[in-house]
């Protein structure tokens, strides 16, 4: 069964903590509850996004530096 | 009054764009905002006579694109660029690139912008000027019996840091000669045990400072000021209740502090709106400059209501090729003038952001108030940039009285559907230290801290 990572907040979801840097998570890597995997950023503040629950990264439901909305599906777990 | 441009473009957005329309208009000039994919329903757009989209939300594709605002310029025909504040408003060589495409920029040349936005290229225009700044080594001192006399030299209290740290980091604070060698030593060993390099940086410690900044106007040749701001108020080093004028300061030492910001801005021959800013230590009433900001600003509103006069149209003219339209023994300096800077913001939270949609809003009246915002009932504020919505702005014929109606005002505002940094100023002005004056720049971050839950239970009220 799969869970959802939902957006808690509008703003560009980010992968990578910072332009040069490599993703929190990748597909197929596993994942705590609680880890980072991923950034909102909100009027020019970065808000950490993290797994609420364990198991495998299945896929990122929307790409690096796009646009979001509180309530919209980022990331699937497995 | 009729002005050589004829259309401008408006290379920003929120309420400074909304703010440059209103003055281009008065001037019969015609207006065009950019805009990116996130404010197509801005009140910018909806106001200027054109818009043009210039790319996504991100403002580094949009706002950020030199190459989308100069082809935007030029394919509707605008004669002239205002920037704002923000994005490109300091930016040299995006300066340069509006004249390189035959357009007028509303703003000081390339080369002032790049010379006093460089730190030392400021300190030495300032030098040369005869403008004090803040006492301390030029630069790195190698060995502690050379630092020994610096220190002499500067006074206490003074910081020492390790010239090859940074960030802040392994700053120390002494107040007299005996601390001052101990600390000396250690900091020194310290630095070239971890860095190789026991050099020393040091420099005057103020321990109880206040911003303040004179407005100037250069049109080239002459140059003016409007007075002076207080902008002590600060979390995170960003401004959130600007006064004019700065009530606290001797009247000897204003007199001296706004000479210095025109003796400055004359040095370097400037042309256009411009702030000196400075730190003035309220201990021993001596102010020493920092830096200068080429640009209109945020807080400008409350120099123009002590002054009447527009500054923003004032700008545009001397763009224009215009000279001051305002000699120093003409520009009065009347009553008491507070803004505050309204953002979607939770203050008793942290202050998160808090994006949405308005969902109504109640703006205040009366004399001696004004409201520069960029909201309207059913706009979406958009989640990508700064969360300044609009500036309240008051003035009264002093301090007290502008206090008391800030509270008038306060209580009459409402915007509904979304947070706001509202609270945060309805306590601050019941605040006693807020009242008499009493505050420094580091005043608010402990203020906050010690009425944190305060704020919350006041957020909680209003939301019942």
């Amino acid at each position: 069964m799969s869970t959802q990572i939902i957006a808690h907040l509008p703003g560009t979801f980010y992968r990578t903590p910072s332009p040069d840097a490599p993703a929190y998570k990748e597909v197929g890597d596993a994942v705590s509850e609680g880890d980072v995997v991923g950034l909102i950023e909100v009027m020019k503040s970065f808000h950490e996004l993290r797994a609420n629950v364990s198991g495998t990264v299945k896929a990122f439901l929307v790409s690096s530096e796009e646009a979001v909305m509180p309530g919209q599906p980022l990331v699937e777990i497995e | 009054m009729v002005c050589s441009i004829k259309k401008l473009l408006i290379a920003n957005r929120g309420e400074i764009a909304v703010r440059i329309i209103r003055a281009a208009r008065e001037l019969g000039i015609q207006t065009v905002q950019v805009y990116s994919d996130a404010d197509v329903e801005s009140l910018a757009v909806r106001m200027a006579d054109e818009a043009v989209n210039i790319g996504p939300a991100q403002a580094q594709k949009s706002y950020l694109s030199a190459d989308a605002i100069l082809s935007a310029a030029k394919e509707c025909g605008a004669d002239a660029i205002h920037p704002g504040y923000g994005f490109f408003a300091e930016n040299a060589d995006f300066a340069d690139a509006v004249v390189g495409a035959g357009m007028v920029f509303v703003g000081p040349s390339g080369n002032t912008i790049r010379m006093m936005g460089d730190k030392v290229g400021g300190r030495n225009a300032a030098r040369m000027a005869g403008v004090p700044i803040v006492p301390g080594s030029d630069g790195r001192i190698g060995d502690l019996i050379e630092a020994e006399r610096v220190a002499e030299e500067i006074g206490f209290p003074l910081m020492i840091k390790a010239s090859a740290g940074g960030g802040g980091r392994g700053i120390r604070v002494v107040s007299n000669m005996d601390a001052f060698r101990e600390q000396a030593h250690q900091a020194s060993a310290e630095a070239q045990a971890a860095f190789g390099d026991g050099g020393l940086y040091i420099e005057r410690f103020i321990e109880k400072s206040r911003h303040v900044e004179v407005q100037i106007m250069g049109d080239g040749e002459n140059v003016v000021h409007f007075y002076e701001r207080e902008c002590s108020m600060q979390r995170r080093r960003q401004k959130v209740w600007e006064e004019a004028p700065a009530t606290m300061l001797p009247g000897d030492v204003r007199e001296k502090l706004c000479k210095s910001a025109v003796d400055l801005a004359a040095q370097v021959f400037y042309k256009g709106a411009g702030t000196v800013e400075f730190l003035y230590d309220s201990n021993t009433h001596e102010y020493f400059f920092i830096e200068m900001n080429t640009r209109i600003q945020v807080e400008h509103p409350v120099t123009e209501m002590i002054t009447g006069v527009d500054l923003v149209r004032e700008m545009i003219l001397i763009a224009g090729g215009e000279k001051i339209s305002v000699s120093q023994s003409d520009i009065p300096c009347t009553g008491h003038a507070i803004e505050v800077r309204l953002n979607a913001e939770d203050p008793a939270k942290q202050f998160l952001p808090w994006p949405g949609q308005i969902s109504e809003m109640r703006v205040p009246g009366g004399a001696g108030i004004r409201f520069d915002a960029m909201i309207y009932p059913g706009y979406v504020i958009p989640p990508f940039y700064d969360s300044l919505l609009g500036k309240l702005i008051v003035w009264d014929k002093d301090r007290s009285a502008a206090i008391a109606r800030l509270e008038r005002a306060l209580a009459e505002l409402s915007i509904g559907g979304v947070k706001s940094t509202q609270p945060l100023f309805e306590a601050l002005a019941k605040d006693r230290n807020v009242r008499e004056g009493e505050f420094d720049t580091r005043w608010l971050e402990v203020w906050l801290e010690d009425n944190q839950s305060s704020l919350a239970e006041e957020q909680e009220k209003g939301a019942a």
